[in-house]
């Protein structure tokens, strides 16, 4: 299988990929790693008609830290989340759940920035990136813009994100302390999870589903629950109510139900177990 | 091809690229769709690197990107320009195999072997990436490459051994 035919062109800055995006609007697409649209392209359920390779870039591939947040650049790949010295301090959801992601090849090429953008309800990261209540940073040719976690995702491989813009970096709050859980299930190692949970205690505990929906969700019952002081078992009984899983060959909508209620459960009793003891 | 100072990038449905392949310098002009391992096998002519599932699931066509494990049919060939591949002909030395190679051959770790290039491949990966690897170890880090002869057991003994071989000291390729 190969893509249909396309013109490539290689952007070295942000500007002239969002110079680009700007002149071929819905026609092209940005590729970094390419793990999500690639596959899609083999398929042809993707056709753009231009790709715009960023990986040349300068700037975008570092961690740091800023303040309350740390900033993941829109080029780091999922295998440095994994061993990044600063997400495993400040967020180590964000490094479980990169580790969780296809297998060690796929986690070299793929981004952070890249699987957000895709916005798979079956992806690891946009869960996890919604439990700890992150953010992108968007550029267009007129301006950047901060996109907060929960308006992000709009609907099935839909997000807020515009033709003519592109990420430039993903923020997450520090959570270092509160406890976290990344749990999925899988029928065999490599595979997309039939259903997954990213959790993050703390003061205001996050809680977020994997393939439980057309989008990534939160479980914002779970997580009201948590705020009002109910019991792992209790809250995590709530957590396929905002949900509307599909049915296929892996699982029924109902199986499904019950795994996000299973492993919501075992999530929140391992957030409880390691987060710091209560003042 | 390159982007002028302040934008007029122009893209182009065939892309000039200039690639070191197990060291060795090549250039040629592709169509813009030519995946990786269809540029390493028919236009570089290094049949060494299969293709099985063609959808990043089964690993057969795990090359070296810079020293690092991906799957040539999920990654065109033009974004390989400037960078190096390591093909499964490229790993060992003008006499000697690589150890990696070497502890496959004394661990019987394939049977067909249509899923050794890659599973040797992202073996040395894995073994460049972490130390003391084990049997679960090696499990987990071959989690991206499938063996339907389900030979698994040897070649997680190889892998166990070619990466203490390679830590050892022993002449390491790429």
């Amino acid at each position: 299988m190969i893509p249909a035919p396309f013109a490539f062109a290689r952007a070295d800055s942000v500007d002239a990929a969002v110079a680009a995006l700007t002149e071929h609007g819905d026609e092209a697409k940005l590729v970094a790693g390419g793990h999500s649209l690639l596959p899609l392209m083999k398929l042809r359920l993707a056709t753009p008609t231009v790709l715009i390779d960023v990986n040349d870039v300068v700037g975008l591939d570092g961690i740091h830290e800023d303040g309350d947040e740390i900033v993941v650049g829109s080029l780091v790949r999922h295998a440095a989340l994994v061993t990044s010295p600063v997400v495993r301090a400040h967020t180590p959801l964000l490094a479980a759940a990169a580790a969780e992601v296809g297998d060690p090849q796929v986690r070299h090429r793929g981004t952070l920035a890249g699987s957000l953008a895709h916005g798979d309800p079956a992806a690891d990261l946009p869960a996890a990136f919604l439990a700890l209540r992150g953010s992108v940073t968007a550029r267009s040719a007129t301006g950047t813009r901060r996109i907060e976690a929960d308006d992000f995702f709009l609907g099935f491989l839909e997000t807020a994100l515009a033709p003519d813009e592109m990420i430039t970096e993903v923020r997450l709050p520090k959570c270092a302390g509160a406890g976290w859980a990344f749990e999925k299930f899988t029928h065999r190692a490599q595979d997309w999870a039939i259903v997954g949970v990213a959790a993050v205690g703390g003061d205001r505990p996050g809680v977020a589903l994997v393939n439980m929906g057309g989008t990534p969700i939160r479980a914002a019952a779970v997580e009201k629950a948590l705020r009002s002081g109910a019991t792992a078992d209790a809250a995590a009984e709530l957590a396929d109510t905002e949900s509307d899983p599909s049915a296929d060959r892996n699982a029924s909508a109902g199986f499904r139900r019950h795994l996000a209620r299973v492993l919501t459960r075992r999530a929140l009793l391992d957030v409880a177990g390691r987060g710091a003891p209560a003042a | 091809m390159g982007p002028n100072s302040g934008g007029g990038m122009q893209a182009s449905d065939t892309v000039a690229i200039e690639v070191e392949v197990n060291g060795r310098a090549e250039a040629h002009t592709v169509a813009a769709r030519t995946l990786l391992v269809h540029y390493l096998r028919e236009t570089v002519g290094l049949t060494g690197t299969h293709i099985g599932c063609d959808t990043s699931s089964c690993g057969a066509c795990t090359v070296l990107l810079d020293g690092e494990s991906v799957k040539s049919c999920t990654v065109l060939a033009a974004q390989a320009h400037g960078h190096s591949i390591t093909t499964i002909e490229g790993l060992a030395s003008a006499d000697d195999l690589h150890p990696m190679q070497q502890a496959f051959q004394d661990h019987h770790g394939l049977q067909c072997g249509y899923c050794t290039a890659g599973m040797v491949l992202a073996a040395v990966s894995l073994a460049t990436e972490h130390t003391d690897l084990d049997g679960p170890a090696v499990r987990v880090g071959l989690e991206g490459n499938l063996c339907r002869c389900t030979g698994y057991h040897n070649i997680v003994a190889a892998v166990v051994a070619g990466a203490a071989a390679m830590q050892s000291g022993q002449p390491v390729a790429p």
